[in-house]
């Protein structure tokens, strides 16, 4: 009789791995492959290496895997889900470990084995793991192992947005740019991934004992593993790293198969699996380009935006430099006096723009023609400020402006403009030669350029090679248009029905374009966009996109073919436009020959916000300072203060406890300043202080509040604002309070000319989910009535009861009345406040910006001091609160239900009364309710001809995207 | 919105209304009702990726995926030249709390206002809201849309069991048909025959008792969550249908239970907060008026024995109280830790939580309480599952095929 053997297929989303144990549930073989998406051959082939093994063998079989799913179904092999088969081999192997924690290509789950199991997997917002570290490296321009090999040398840790991988990525970018030392930045985003598993998927569940580390990643990166273990405190005895960790989901999906009562010789799986019949329910498109011939067309058409050239060795005369130092990317344009190009670049910065560009500088002046002089330059992009001060450019300039010189170069009357870079997306609407409107992707649908780059390269291709493979795919896959994140799993979809990578290039290329057309511009047809729209950036130099991009708006648009270099060119003819006599003051050859540079980081002691500074010293006492949000950091003197009723409104709030506290009190009562206390706050202070109690409140939020109380967050998708009462509460219990006081309202209070005035559902009853997911509190500390403060004896009554032990139920009349006095007080000071700001800001002849948001964006740790930036361009900063009694309701598309939001729309209305006066709307990320303002607001704004502009704010401390926008507006400004 | 067309009183003949997907068993009858008093109405089935892509086109896409699938589905239908837009309305629910959803309708005009100027909306709701419409809520219809809920809810609750199980496949299906045709046909002959419920109830439950089951165990797993998300297969992409495939038992918690929610929440808030209104009085009324006739639901079911009866609302109300305060209120509120504590309670200790991408509510009364659940039931496997545009059925399946390995352990 044959031996009898079990297999176990494990299909993940990047590999394939098998394991055949014996009778006695040995491991006989294994093998580990990336598949490169093609699945079925790789397993096929997998199959066959045994086969030459164990020819007349007989095995029972299983598959496991995110990718195995479609093809256990139809090629009719049992199916087992990983993290069961996981916990299947765990049981097996290492029966004494208390939790397992597995890293795959792109998902990421924790099993708890003792103290009630459980297993848990990353949920559809936070995937990318394995794929995450990738991107990173690519982004760095290395491989994971010289990533893992950099993060051992690290000396400090940044702090990386944890959550998802295209937040970190936001945030690790301005790091590079800025200087920021690589091993570090390696280290850091190990740390990223540790954090984002850890807070992840725990939960409120301590991870303790004897973890068990699996998967790829976490068997072949040594500086993730040191993460890990450092992060978990664990010692050698706690944390395992199996031999066999990379196969063992294989392993335990083998375990599965034992029991299986069916055994088949291995010749008979192979055609199963042979034989699968993919399923036809993948969703295809048109093919990109049905002929050759009109391939031949459309790029004949492109090709007629070309500029033209002129020798850098003969030309003699003047000359300009455009720099455009991009996220990812750095571009580089010299120009004759004609628009002739003299000397062009293009290339991944590998997160090191200085470098690159001063290079490339040598490389000019070496080629030069001695009788050419640079009479102007100027630079453009994420790394301005750092080329600017390193190179002595003449001038830096904002991106939108360059890019529409550029564009207006190739087309007089553009009306519309699209980039797609590296990491961005870039839209600008042009009205009246000058930037109307400007769109820009949120950090949660970016990706672009670099994802598909990724993608490549995952796949096993070069970029120019694989968008070249989509061209004439017969079916490109339909891969949905969101964040990347999603992406990857449409990809995955697609992989598992069969789809081919030429179909699934096509596809990457049209989800590029959906994404910026249907998430960014919102547009709803071609029309909208306007006539003559130009396309540029990096990403559209690929043949792909750009089709896909006029597939979709069924129409013709100009690719200029320099077209990832515009905003370098729009910088070159920004220099020739401002050029004077004398030459640019551009670092000179020999400068160049002996520049140098030094970073450091500290930290700025100018405020409590602490920024974490990168200072970079290029000799004789020159040098860059970046990471700090106002002038402070920067190392300028301000001598004017610029009113800002956002930094007022806070301290106000701060101060108030310190005020009105009484000498003997009757007990300690601790209020959370966040959510809705961020107007409240007044209230209730008098309320409690008046009856006796002091108050305390648990202080400014930072990002180690929000740390404390990450364990106890149960959704990882609510917003930012809700996510660190968390933490506001575990100070609050480490204070000792007697009571934490935190009522639940449907109802806010009714300002008049709204059809309803609730809170929006997570201010209304967060205090419901502190209390079920926080195991310190319970309803003897935490007292959480639900009130309405428009109906006074409804206040009285509630609180009579939840204070019915202090026997005071006399004295709440007069208190409660006393709290709505002090309640209106305070706004009334707010709006008093802001009129001495326009005052003050009309007599010194400012534009005064309307930054409007929700009571709680005062919060610094919510906002990262978008207010001080706004500020620092000039402009006066008012609150919507402090206006919206000034205008009445305008006539509105949707239900006016919420009184914050209700208070937008007034302030919206009469901003537009107020020439000086611009509208910025904050929005916190996830929060759906600002789907429906953010365009009723941009409407009010839009028809009264004031330019409205929208900046999405999460835990991402990276102003960015926020310094672009803002300093378009105030270009727009001056043009009007 | 300034301008926007209103359904007239000569619309009822003209036009025809449009319906969307949302709970294929219960709005067949729900149209029969509508057809008896004149109107003409039809039920959409288009269910192809177009209605997402138009969904993603008319709607900000960071609205919520139920507002996204309505509108796609409502646009993809008029775009497919089936319907002249001149005699053509749009029917919307519309329930008018503290959630986004009231705003669904709002949103939908917008998205009209592009293509389709003409198209008049009609509300949905029980609320008083959109009091200018000739589209209009009677309070015999009131009725007998309440009875039609029951019915609804029933035949789902059998058709799920026997669906299951049945040794002859398709025999459910047959059922089902059969009897929607039947009441359907009650409502739209305008015969009071649906009053006699008792008769009905038996007759139902009698009838789907006769089909063959096999006597196996499967593994039964209740779904609850955001209601549109719940119960259309459009948009939870066919939930029910893939657990059968799995070999598990879908139970699905009933409609009324969402119609007594809504009804309590006017009365609750009154009590919380001092606040009583003509409205609270009037939905006290009613709510014991259907309260009553869950009841004889219930006993009916218990009497005739072979279906598992719906949970007693005030039971539920009991259960809410232990992990979330009553005053929860916007989209499902404190109904969903009730129902997933009621169905842990009986047994089915394996629960679907099925809701769009980032619901608000949700946040809450999902995801934020099933720590407490599982604290007070340590064996229920309860699962959050995130519908979206972009999220694949291969995750969500992969999902679920987790919670169900957790359920064989």
């Amino acid at each position: 009789m044959t031996e009898k053997y079990s297999l176990g297929i494990d299909v993940g989303s990047t590999t394939v791995k098998t394991v055949i144990t014996d009778s006695s549930g040995e491991i006989i073989y294994s093998k580990y492959q990336r598949h490169l998406s093609k699945v079925k051959e790789t397993v096929t082939d997998q199959l066959k290496i045994i086969q030459a093994d164990y020819p007349e063998a007989e095995f029972t079989v299983c598959i496991t895997g995110s990718a195995g799913l479609g093809l256990a179904n139809s090629a009719d092999i049992p199916f087992v889900q990983e993290v069961h088969a996981a916990f299947l081999a765990v049981k097996q192997k290492q029966p004494d470990a208390d939790a397992v924690i597995e890293l795959g290509g792109e998902d990421a789950k924790i099993i708890f084995l003792t103290g009630g199991v459980e297993q848990r997997m990353n949920g559809s917002c936070a995937g990318g793991t394995g794929a995450f570290i990738d991107q990173m490296a690519t982004l760095l321009g290395i491989s994971a192992d010289e990533l893992d090999e950099l993060s051992m040398h690290s000396q400090k840790i940044y702090p990386i947005a944890s959550r998802c991988g295209v937040f970190a990525k936001s945030d690790i970018q301005p790091l590079l740019n800025q200087g920021a030392r690589r091993e570090d930045v390696a280290a850091s985003i190990f740390q990223a991934v540790v954090d984002q598993t850890v807070s992840g998927l725990a939960q409120g569940r301590t991870i303790e004992g004897k973890v068990l580390f699996l998967g790829g990643p976490l068997f072949f990166l040594k500086g993730l593993r040191k993460a890990f273990v450092n992060t978990l405190g664990l010692d050698n005895e706690h944390a395992v790293f199996p031999d066999e960790a990379p196969v063992f989901v294989a392993y335990g999906c083998a375990v599965y198969a034992a029991n299986a009562e069916k055994a088949y010789h291995i010749e008979d799986i192979i055609d199963k699996v042979e034989n699968a019949r993919t399923s036809d329910n993948i969703v295809t498109g048109e093919p990109l380009f049905n002929s050759q011939t009109e391939y031949d067309e459309f790029i004949d058409r492109h090709k007629q935006c070309d500029l033209g050239y002129a020798d850098i060795r003969t030309y003699e005369g003047d000359a300009y430099l455009g720099i455009d130092a991009g996220s990812t990317t750095t571009k580089l344009v010299l120009i004759t006096d004609d628009g002739r190009i003299l000397y062009h670049y293009y290339a991944s910065n590998q997160g090191q723009p200085l470098d690159k560009i001063s290079e490339q500088l040598k490389v000019i002046y070496n080629a030069m023609n001695p009788a050419i002089t640079i009479k102007g330059s100027a630079v453009t992009g994420y790394g301005e400020d750092l080329i600017k001060a390193g190179l002595s450019i003449d001038h830096g300039i904002v991106e939108t402006v360059a890019h529409f010189k550029a564009a207006s170069y190739f087309c007089p009357d553009v009306d519309f403009i699209i980039d797609i870079g590296g990491q961005d997306i870039k839209c600008f609407k042009i009205k009246n030669q000058t930037i109307d409107s400007i769109m820009l992707n949120e950090a949660c649908s970016s990706g672009c350029g670099s994802f598909i780059q990724t993608f490549a390269m995952a796949l096993g291709y070069d970029i120019a090679e694989f968008s070249q493979l989509g061209l004439f795919a017969q079916h490109p896959v339909d891969l949905g248009s969101r964040c990347t994140v999603f992406m990857n799993s449409s990809v995955k979809q697609a992989q598992k029905d069969g789809a081919t990578v030429e179909d699934i290039s096509a596809g990457l290329s049209s989800s590029i374009i959906k994404n910026a057309i249907y998430k960014v511009i919102r547009a709803n047809s071609p029309d909208e966009l306007g006539k003559n729209i130009v396309v540029q950036g990096g990403t559209f130099l690929n043949d792909a996109v750009l089709r896909s991009f006029e597939k979709e708006l069924g129409r013709n648009v100009i690719r200029p073919a320099i077209s990832g270099l515009m905003g370098a060119f729009g910088c070159a003819l920004y220099a020739k436009e401002k050029a004077k006599d004398e030459p640019s003051k551009i670092i000179s050859k020999e400068e160049l020959a002996s520049f140098a540079y030094t970073s450091r980081s500290a930290q700025c002691g100018g405020c409590t916000a602490h920024c974490q500074l990168n200072i970079i010293s290029f000799g004789q006492g020159r040098k860059f300072i970046s990471g700090n949000r106002c002038e402070k950091g920067g190392g300028i003197k301000v001598k004017n203060k610029i009113p800002n009723l956002y930094e007022y409104k806070y301290d106000s709030l701060l101060n108030l406890v310190k005020t009105h506290q009484p000498r003997k009190y009757r007990g300690v009562v601790g209020l959370p300043l966040a959510l809705g206390f961020y107007e409240q706050l007044p209230f209730w202070h008098m309320l409690f202080t008046s009856l006796g109690f002091r108050v305390i409140i648990s202080g400014e939020s930072s990002r180690e509040v929000y740390y404390k109380g990450q364990h106890t967050i149960p959704s990882d998708t609510v917003c930012y604002p809700a996510k660190l009462t968390h933490g506001h509460i575990e100070n609050l219990l480490d204070k000792k309070v007697d009571f934490i006081f935190y009522p639940c309202m449907s109802y806010n209070i009714d300002e008049g000319g709204s059809d309803n005035h609730f809170n929006c559902p997570v201010v209304a009853y967060y205090p419901e989910l502190l209390l079920a997911n926080n195991p310190r509190l319970n309803n003897e500390n935490f007292i959480h009535p639900y009130v309405d403060l428009n109906i006074r004896k409804n206040v009285i009554k509630v609180l009579g009861q939840v204070l019915k032990k202090y026997n005071i139920k006399g004295r709440i009349p007069a208190a409660v009345d006393a709290a709505y006095e002090a309640l209106s007080r305070y706004q009334n000071d707010i709006s008093a406040k802001a009129r001495e700001i326009i005052e003050q800001a009309r007599a010194e002849g400012r534009n005064i910006i309307v930054l409007a948001g929700r009571p709680y964006h005062v919060d610094k740790e919510i906002n990262h001091g978008i207010h001080k930036l706004i500020t620092s361009l000039g402009m006066a900063v008012i609150t919507e609160d402090s206006v919206a009694h000034l205008a009445r309701t305008p006539e509105l598309g949707v239900l006016n239900q919420w009184t914050y939001h209700s208070r937008l729309y007034r302030a919206a209305q009469y901003v537009t009364t107020q020439p000086d006066m611009q509208l910025i709307q904050l929005v916190s990320f996830g929060c759906g309710i600002d789907a429906v303002t953010g365009d009723e607001v941009r409407n009010i704004l839009e028809s009264h001809g004031k330019l409205y502009t929208q900046l999405k704010i999460d835990e991402i401390n990276n102003l960015g995207a926020a310094r672009i926008r803002l300093r378009s507006l105030v270009a727009a400004i001056n043009n009007n | 919105m300034p301008d926007y067309p209103k359904f007239t009183e000569d619309m009822i003949k003209t036009h025809t209304i449009l319906v969307p997907d949302m709970l294929p068993v219960h709005f067949k009858m729900l149209i029969a009702i509508f057809e008896a008093e004149g109107y003409k109405l039809e039920l959409l089935q288009n269910d192809s990726r177009a209605v997402v892509d138009e969904g993603l086109k008319n709607v900000h896409n960071d609205a919520c995926y139920p507002a996204l699938l309505v509108i796609g589905q409502f646009m993809d239908a008029l775009n497919s030249g089936k319907y002249d837009p001149d005699k053509t309305a749009l029917l919307i629910t519309q329930t008018g709390g503290g959630c986004r959803a009231s705003n669904y309708i709002h949103l939908l005009r917008k998205a009209l206002a592009k293509n389709y100027p003409q198209v008049p909306v009609c509300s949905l709701n029980f609320s008083g809201l959109e009091k200018d419409s000739a589209f209009r809520i009677t309070a015999p219809m009131f009725l007998k849309m309440l009875y039609a809920v029951l019915y609804g809810d029933l035949l789902m609750t059998c058709y799920n069991k026997c669906r299951a199980y049945e040794i002859n496949k398709g025999e459910a299906q047959k059922m089902l048909d059969k009897w929607q045709r039947r009441i359907g046909n009650i409502f739209r002959k305008g015969s009071k025959m649906f009053l006699r419920t008792k008769k009905i109830y038996t007759d139902i439950l009698n009838d789907f008792a006769s089909i063959q089951l096999s006597g196996e165990k499967k593994v039964r797993v209740g779904i609850v969550g955001e209601i549109y998300v719940k119960y259309s297969p459009l948009a939870n992409n066919h939930l029910e249908d893939f657990l059968i495939s799995e070999g598990c038992e879908p139970v699905v918690p009933s409609l009324l239970e969402f119609v007594m929610y809504c009804a309590v929440g006017t009365f609750n808030d009154a009590k919380i907060y001092d606040h009583v209104t003509k409205q609270s009085i009037f939905n006290k009324i009613g709510y014991d008026l259907i309260y009553a006739k869950q009841k004889e639901l219930i006993s009916v079911m218990k009497k005739q024995g072979s279906f598992e009866p719906p949970h007693d609302f005030e039971h539920l109300r009991k259960l809410a109280d232990k992990y979330i305060n009553q005053g929860v209120v916007m989209g499902e509120g404190w109904l969903i830790p009730a129902e997933m504590a009621a169905l842990a309670k009986s047994g089915v200790e394996n629960i679907i939580c099925a809701q769009p991408f980032g619901c608000l509510p949700n946040h809450i009364v999902a995801k934020g309480m099933s720590r407490a659940i599982k604290q007070d039931n340590p064996n229920a496997n309860i699962v959050a599952i995130d519908y979206d545009p972009g999220a694949t059925r291969v995750n969500q399946e992969n999902r679920i095929k987790l919670m169900l390995a957790n359920a064989k352990l």
